[in-house]
């Protein structure tokens, strides 16, 4: 078993789940964009975006390499500040991020478990990397 | 469409992925009774995107979007023989786990695909 790798092991739970999440929140963002857009561009425009990071944090989950490495702690960190932002944001000003998104009110329309995710995730990766730079 | 049917179909999955879960945390690695979940979990939502199909043709359409239902069906579907292959190729006890846990996320999934169908929250 490869040591290098970030999906292998508890890793490879955490990249499903991201998978899956990634999928769930752009099939939703693609159907509240094409049905009920101006309704809240402004918080579905984010839906959209969270959902393409999604995509993208989980293919850097299983890419190798350093590169990908930082590509994984930006994005996961992105949706830990996009989750904790908009939930806030979808309580002080629900006329803007008061409609269903990936990160409303702290993710609670996907189980909370945006905003568990992000932080498994970064402990994950780091702790990855230390393990790597101590085999090295 | 059925109402219980779609709630079974969820509680069933569910229970399937709970128990390949526990399974896989068991360090059970992938044999024929973990691939025979992810099997029955795939023919449910064949005979779900069938019986989706027939439904509006008998009268009893989905109260919500179609267009959302079926965003998520066609998704679900695809999911538990992805993560099965997975599983498959490299034979060890955290793809047992991964599945487990897909096959619970496309049980919530099929519960919103009930909600979609039946409940309107909007």
């Amino acid at each position: 078993m490869s040591q290098s790798a970030r999906s292998n092991g508890f890793g490879r739970v955490l990249v499903v789940v991201y998978g899956v999440l990634a999928i769930a929140a752009t099939g939703r963002s693609l159907v509240q964009i094409v049905r009920d857009f101006d309704a809240a561009p402004l918080a579905y425009s984010l839906s959209a975006a969270a959902a393409l990071v999604y995509i993208l944090a989980t293919v850097a989950l299983l890419k190798r390499g350093a590169g990908w490495r930082r590509v994984a702690v930006a994005t996961i960190g992105f949706e830990l500040v996009g989750v904790l932002a908009v939930g806030v944001l979808s309580l002080t000003a629900p006329e803007l991020f008061g409609h269903p998104s990936v990160w409303s009110w702290f993710g609670m329309g996907y189980g909370f478990i945006p905003l568990i995710l992000p932080i498994v995730g970064l402990w994950w990766v780091l702790r990855g990397s230390e393990r790597n730079n101590n085999a090295h | 469409m059925i109402a219980w049917m779609m709630l079974a179909q969820a509680a069933l999955l569910g229970l399937l992925g709970a128990g390949v879960t526990v399974a896989g945390i068991a360090k059970v690695r992938m044999n024929d009774w973990i691939l025979g979940a992810a099997a029955i979990a795939t023919l449910t939502l064949v005979v779900q995107i069938v019986a989706s199909i027939i439904a509006p043709f008998t009268g009893s359409g989905p109260t919500g979007d179609p267009f959302e239902y079926w965003v998520y069906l066609v998704m679900a579907v695809l999911i538990p023989p992805a993560v099965a292959l997975w599983a498959l190729i490299d034979k060890g006890r955290w793809g047992v786990v991964a599945l487990g846990v897909a096959l619970m996320s496309v049980g919530v999934m099929v519960y919103r695909m009930h909600q979609i169908w039946f409940v309107q929250v909007f």
